[in-house]
């Protein structure tokens, strides 16, 4: 894609793909990458990043469709700000996932895949997230926190409300880290 | 930053730079990181070869796969290039491991690759996280960019007239993309569906080229290897075992976490010294020893068991991923199997019939059954359907699900009969509605 084409994606996001799709032995290595930073910036995987991300590529968009319900990360639908992702698989689950998980759903009155009224926060049960021995452990969009229960769910919510006030960035990607009362907090 | 454990039982090889600010590249080399790298760049793919088939170092992975040999299968002369690919898409329930490998060591992984690319005459090697590890990935980038910096990744690596380039990618959520083949086929840009083997990666792999395909742990481990010499690498070990291995211990445990020890270490002893015993005075029900797809061992059967990859074989289970997943008295059996039953069939790819199918069918039964609508044929009927799982698939996911459902229903019999004709759970907080 030409400097000079109108692209949706910022710039600095259309210049990294820019170089992503020139970085492989072939084109197309880039195109989950694309897919989930494109979500990170956009929100979801909307009717125009697909059209532009097969352009890009150079493959059909319902290729791209095809790559893209593969992978449970990417979705075509927005999210909350904050995605709050519980893991409840075994190893989190024999720690209290599902009491945490059920906290979230109270808290936030939304279940899974669900998204609040004010569009703040999206709430899912995910699957193994990696964390096992500091179970049980979420991600809110790409931050972990480990070693949770229900008493810490409050807080976090609160302190990603002020997050959402102070005008911190969404994607969780610019997160340096802090810390709920009691809990272990690393992004 | 996710906690680190230490025990005096540990023998830090893999771990060793954990907590010791190895990410960043100059303190790698002061606490001696590149010299193995060096070194394989003076004495050539062969010397390299030997010393890791001496090591008998195994693939981390979960197969276990003896990686000297792996490497040595790969031709010397191609037509295509040839290409080094890391598996760091760590999925598997229980294990958490390449978490703080990457995030403590990012070095070793690369310069671990750095030595795979020249054993098997690789100018690419590509280094593949899974898409939740964003902050992993940037640590990698940021590590990767560095070594590129001090002229150790490049067209002239340690200025010798080797090149060698690295290229980070991340998935997007998906554990069958941890599946080697599946793994190349979400490196290319496609579904993770898995390939139907032979021809093996090392013959026609990434892009139809040669490829070696290491998970992240093996990787790391390299760089000691060399370091170290592999004779003395394997004697830390059991027999044909090398080393040490990274244990990922959750559940129900004292003190959970990723303990480093030799192979072949009792199981036993691991539970209750290294991870403290069982939490809250209760008692050792169960342990499934090497990440969710390893069949359950009971606590009889662990009483003398060393944690290598035949032992645990010869006791009916797997080493696999090295996740120990401790389960205590007060845990339904069922309910677990359910949980587990989920997860692969929300993973399965759904390309091989039989896995689709049959971790559908598995996890409606268990559902419907944990809900206290099962009946009796019930039980047979969902040991059939993992049966008839067992090797019909293109990749091991198949068997991954089918193989600890059949543990948890041949050793726990009598707890799933207790949920018979309308019983409650006599554990159960979590009951799900029968969805059928």
């Amino acid at each position: 894609m030409s400097p000079e084409t109108m692209s949706i994606f910022s710039p600095q996001l259309a210049a990294r793909f820019d170089a992503l799709v020139e970085k492989y032995p072939v084109r197309r290595s880039a195109l989950v990458p694309m897919l989930l930073y494109a979500q990170d910036e956009i929100g979801y995987l909307s009717e125009a990043v697909i059209a532009e991300v097969a352009q890009r590529i150079g493959i059909t968009e319902l290729d791209v469709r095809n790559v893209a319900s593969y992978y449970s990360m990417l979705r075509f639908k927005p999210a909350g700000k904050y995605n709050v992702q519980v893991c409840t698989n075994i190893s989190c689950m024999l720690r209290g996932a599902y009491d945490l998980y059920e906290r979230f759903q109270e808290e936030l009155g939304i279940g899974h895949k669900g998204v609040t009224a004010d569009g703040l926060f999206s709430l899912e049960e995910v699957e193994c997230i990696g964390a096992c021995c500091w179970a049980p452990a979420i991600q809110v969009n790409y931050d972990f926190h480990d070693e949770l229960t229900a008493d810490h769910v409050s807080g976090l919510l609160d302190g990603y409300r002020g997050r959402a006030r102070a005008g911190v960035p969404g994607d969780g990607s610019s997160s340096q880290g802090w810390r709920v009362e009691g809990s272990a907090t690393h992004a | 930053m996710p906690r680190l454990v230490s025990h005096p039982e540990e023998v830090k090889v893999v771990s060793k730079r954990f907590g010791q600010g190895a990410a960043n590249i100059d303190r790698y080399i002061e606490l001696g990181g590149y010299v193995s790298a060096r070194k394989c760049l003076e004495q050539g793919p062969d010397w390299i070869i030997d010393e890791m088939k001496a090591s008998n170092l195994r693939g981390r992975g979960g197969a276990g796969f003896p990686a000297g040999l792996k490497w040595s299968f790969v031709p010397k002369q191609s037509p295509k290039p040839k290409y080094v690919l890391i598996n760091g898409d760590e999925s598997e329930p229980g294990t958490c491991k390449d978490h703080l490998i990457f995030l403590h060591d990012p070095h070793a992984v690369i310069e671990g690759t750095i030595i795979a690319g020249l054993a098997i005459g690789a100018k690419l090697g590509f280094i593949y996280l899974r898409g939740e590890y964003r902050y992993l990935l940037k640590i990698m980038e940021k590590a990767v960019a560095d070594a590129y910096a001090k002229g150790f990744l490049g067209k002239k690596i340690f200025g010798s007239d080797t090149e060698f380039r690295i290229i980070t990618q991340t998935g997007a959520g998906a554990y069958e993309v941890g599946e080697e083949s599946a793994l190349m086929e979400s490196m290319e840009g496609k579904r993770g569906v898995p390939r139907i083997k032979p021809p093996f990666p090392a013959v026609v792999g990434l892009y139809g080229g040669p490829t070696v395909i290491n998970n992240a742990e093996t990787i790391a481990t390299v760089p000691h290897v060399i370091e170290m010499g592999g004779a003395a690498f394997a004697a830390i070990g059991s027999p044909r075992n090398g080393g040490t291995r990274l244990f990922s211990v959750s559940g129900h445990v004292q003190r959970p976490g990723v303990y480093e020890l030799p192979m072949g270490y009792n199981l036993k002893k691991m539970i209750y010294e290294v991870a403290g015993g069982i939490r809250g005075g209760r008692k050792l029900k169960a342990v499934v020893p090497g990440g969710s797809s390893t069949p359950v061992l009971l606590p009889e059967e662990i009483e003398n068991l060393g944690m290598d990859f035949d032992q645990v074989g010869k006791a009916g289970s797997m080493l696999g991923s090295a996740g120990v997943v401790v389960i205590d008295d007060q845990t339904c059996i069922v309910e677990f199997a359910l949980r587990t039953i989920s997860f692969y069939q929300h993973e399965s790819c759904g390309w091989c019939i039989p896995c689709r199918e049959g971790t559908d069918w598995i996890k409606k039964s268990l559902t419907r059954f944990h809900a206290g609508y099962g009946v009796a044929k019930d039980i047979d009927n969902i040991q059939y359907l993992a049966e008839n799982m067992l090797g019909r698939t293109f990749c091991p996911l198949g068997d991954a699900a089918a193989m600890p459902t059949l543990g948890f229903v041949k050793k726990f019999r009598k707890e799933f009969e207790d949920h018979l004709n309308g019983k409650p759970c006599p554990f159960a907080k979590h009951v799900e509605m029968a969805v059928i």
